[in-house]
């Protein structure tokens, strides 16, 4: 709700329940609000740690003998569980400084490793928030991250393995730029759908996941893409020219990809926040009708906004691929592309706050692989701390009643919903 | 009004904890006699996507190692993974870790893991359906000659088809899945040439190396699909290959004989015994195409607790009981007593090498 203008919320007309929902979560306290929805799932989440752990719950059976026995072995769970993460992500400052001063290329490594692996595991996520959040700003859900970034994969990997004698400042840019392209593709589909026919960009963008995801499978068995002797589902490998140079210049998986994700977060923030087109792309989120009065050719900007987004997405699977993993499998994505979602909700539908929460995200699933050796608490607890988050920030009015923290005035909307 | 509200939340989250802590089972001590340092053995299992409860190999050699902490004591651990970037930092946890034994399973992870070995020459490894050529001095790779007890099915099922036609489908036209399904047909050919009988294999061509597909092994409503349409061509044996889609078949299976008992159709299940792992299928199962993960991955974690590990390329037949048909059960008095008599006979010439389990040594039907 842009304050001024409308009237106040309960005289407002009746507006869809996503829309109101989407209202919430961009109004009044972003950070207050997001702040204590992480302290909150972290709270939520120790209570999963102790239940998961055998040891306390053995002392909280005999919480009548021994009340602080039961205390000290949850005390202990959940530290050891937080503390793994926190190793795993970004690694014990000792080991950092004690490998530095030792100046063994060897150990300076490996204490870089949780370090570098959450770079690995934020790339992506980075570029699949970064262009669902550019959709949202425009009032547009896509759901097609999971189909883009399969496309942006096997885009790259078709160009990083066709052309096995081109110079790598020219194959690199390439496989990139068809990585790009293809998503771009499969964002421009829904896109011009919803320009020419109206038809709802949640469904098509939702659908062509699933036709990506096949397609993948597909090409998997066909001569052009299939590895020789064509007998396992994964595809030919992308060549040395064509791989993403580690920002290194040694075993540590962090690559390029991550340098030029920031720099698309950027890009995209300068696009949104000082160019013509990003004027639009607000307007259009901000009020359809205004913008259309306004002399938005809102259609077009529709197209443009969703391809933009499809493209962005692309690129996280280009980087993926060309950067750690170089050749294609079934399943590719994961769930990388639905992730991207809850990156960008998580982050506002700002390019800041989106690059934060991939930051975030990708630590947790590095982290992650920690706490589960270390702790045996298994990696779906990361999954359940990432989506209670989530639905702290998307359902701030939860954390408002549970903190008591007054509304105050409202923010500019960022999202757009089912409306149009 | 918002005071009691909260205090109802504390009130059930407080419920729920109790209830749960009270239900946590307790510790139950091992009998078995621990070997030395078993204590502080550790087994990690690194899975691919399909995680711990896929029902298939993934499954499998998590039930491996969790028999070898049973009978032995030892520690077990398992990481998933949720796409192809997590197999090399998933392995590396388990090499920073210092587990005594790291086992990967599936084909997709034979790089991350040769990589891995290289890079830790005194690290112990075991990958499950992959064969390294030439074979890597501390890494045992399993693949199994499921084609070897799939020949034994295919013989069984082309004795008690009614219809003279048995049906075939794989999850993914792969080698590890079309493995079993030409063990099949070649089964079902040696039947052909031995009984003068027509049986007919549909849903799998062995000479042009296709046939049905579900492109998935996930997803039961394709396995029910594809069931329907082998049954209404005439088939009424059905060899699904499909990981958990065959539970889909299953239930086609169950659909087609409630609704017509006088033409009854029967499965055969794949990797496990599916008369335990599925049990509310047991009656509709002729036998299983038992593939050993689970066993070789206990025997490798027990001989890594032992010392006596070797790296190399293990290969499980009929011989060293690294396949097997599973018992009969339900149909063990109804199959009859020739065609029993005839796969002992078989399975000892599969073993002697006088019997080929290729289907393209046998004329085509």
């Amino acid at each position: 709700m842009s304050g001024n203008v409308t009237p106040a919320p309960e005289k407002a007309p009746r507006r869809p329940f996503l829309r109101r929902a989407l209202d919430a979560i961009v109004s009044g306290n972003a950070f207050t609000v997001t702040f204590l929805a992480f302290v909150s799932a972290l709270i939520l989440g120790a209570i999963i740690i102790i239940l998961a752990t055998p040891s306390a719950i053995r002392a909280w059976q005999d919480f009548g003998y021994a009340p602080g026995e039961a205390l000290r072995q949850s005390w202990r769970a959940v530290a050891n569980a937080y503390g793994s993460l926190f190793l795993g992500s970004i690694g014990s400052p000792r080991a950092i400084i004690d490998a530095i001063r030792s100046g063994d290329g060897a150990s300076v490594v490996a204490a870089f490793i949780p370090l570098s692996e959450t770079l690995v595991s934020t790339t992506p996520l980075m570029m699949a928030g970064l262009g669902i959040a550019l959709a949202f700003r425009a009032g547009l859900f896509d759901i097609g991250g999971q189909g883009q970034l399969v496309l942006g994969a096997i885009g790259a990997t078709i160009a990083g393995f066709s052309f096995p004698s081109l110079p790598a400042v020219i194959h690199v840019p390439l496989a990139i730029l068809s990585g790009a392209a293809f998503g771009a593709a499969w964002g421009f589909i829904p896109g011009v759908l919803k320009a020419r026919t109206g038809a709802h960009e949640v469904i098509t963008s939702m659908m062509l996941n699933y036709v990506g995801m096949n397609l993948l499978t597909w090409l998997l068995t066909t001569g052009l893409v299939q590895a020789p002797p064509r007998n396992q589902a994964i595809s030919k490998v992308v060549v040395a020219a064509a791989r993403l140079p580690s920002i290194t210049g040694s075993s540590l998986r962090a690559n390029l990809g991550i340098v030029l994700a920031v720099l698309l977060v950027l890009g995209v923030g300068w696009l949104l926040n000082r160019s013509t087109l990003g004027f639009r792309f607000r307007m259009l989120g901000a009020n359809r009708d205004a913008a259309r009065v306004a002399g938005v050719q809102i259609e077009r900007h529709f197209t443009i906004a969703m391809t933009l987004a499809g493209m962005l997405v692309g690129l996280g699977g280009a980087f993926m691929v060309l950067g750690v993993d170089f050749r294609l499998s079934p399943l590719y994505s994961g769930s990388i592309g639905f992730d991207g979602i809850t990156v960008a909700i998580l982050g506002r539908g700002t390019p800041l706050g989106v690059g934060l929460s991939a930051l975030l995200f990708g630590a947790f699933t590095a982290g992650g692989r920690t706490m589960q050796v270390n702790t045996s608490i298994p990696l779906q607890l990361v999954q359940v701390l990432q989506a209670v988050l989530v639905l702290f920030v998307a359902a701030p009015g939860v954390i408002r009643t549970i903190y008591r923290i007054r509304l105050t005035k409202a923010g500019g909307r960022v999202f757009g919903g089912w409306a149009g | 009004m918002r005071k009691t509200s909260l205090f109802s939340i504390a009130a059930v989250v407080v419920c729920a904890f109790v209830v749960l802590v009270s239900c946590a089972p307790k510790k139950t001590a091992s009998g078995a006699v621990m070997i030395k340092g078993a204590d502080s053995f550790i087994a990690g299992e690194v899975t691919d996507t399909g995680g711990i409860d896929d029902r298939s190999f993934n499954a499998s050699a998590w039930k491996g190692l969790q028999n070898a902490q049973a009978n032995l004591g030892v520690q077990v651990q398992y990481l998933g993974s949720a796409n192809q970037s997590d197999y090399a930092p998933n392995i590396q946890q388990f090499v920073t870790k210092k587990a005594n034994i790291i086992v990967t399973v599936g084909f997709l992870m034979g790089d991350d893991t040769a990589k891995a070995a290289k890079d830790n020459p005194n690290q112990k490894f075991a990958i499950v359906d992959y064969a390294y050529d030439p074979a890597l001095p501390n890494v045992l790779a399993l693949t199994y000659q499921t084609d070897q007890a799939a020949f034994l099915a295919g013989y069984l099922a082309a004795g008690m088809s009614k219809t003279g036609k048995v049906g075939s489908f794989g999850g993914m036209n792969i080698p590890t899945v079309t493995i079993f399904m030409n063990g099949f047909a070649a089964g079902v050919r040696y039947y052909d040439q031995k009984n003068k009988a027509k049986v007919q294999v549909l849903g799998w061509d062995s000479d042009k190396a296709a046939g049905t597909f579900t492109n998935d092994f996930t997803n039961q409503a394709k396995g029910k699909t594809v069931t329907d349409a082998l049954i209404n061509q005439g088939a009424d044996v059905v060899l699904p290959v499909a990981g958990s889609v065959g539970l889909g078949a299953a239930a086609a299976v169950q659909q087609h004989n409630q609704a017509s008992p006088d033409k009854p159709v029967y499965l055969i299940w794949v990797d496990t015994d599916g008369y335990i792992s599925a049990p509310q299928y047991g009656s509709l199962l002729l036998t299983s195409v038992m593939k050993g993960i689970g066993a070789s991955v206990e025997e490798a974690t027990t001989e890594a607790l032992k010392g006596t590990f070797k790296g190399g390329n293990y290969s499980g037949t009929l011989a060293n009981k690294g396949v097997d048909i599973a018992p009969y059960h339900d149909y063990d008095s109804k199959i009859p007593a020739q065609l029993k008599a005839d796969i002992e006979t078989i399975k000892a010439g599969i073993i002697a090498g006088s019997i080929s389990v290729d289907p393209k040594s046998y004329p085509k039907p």
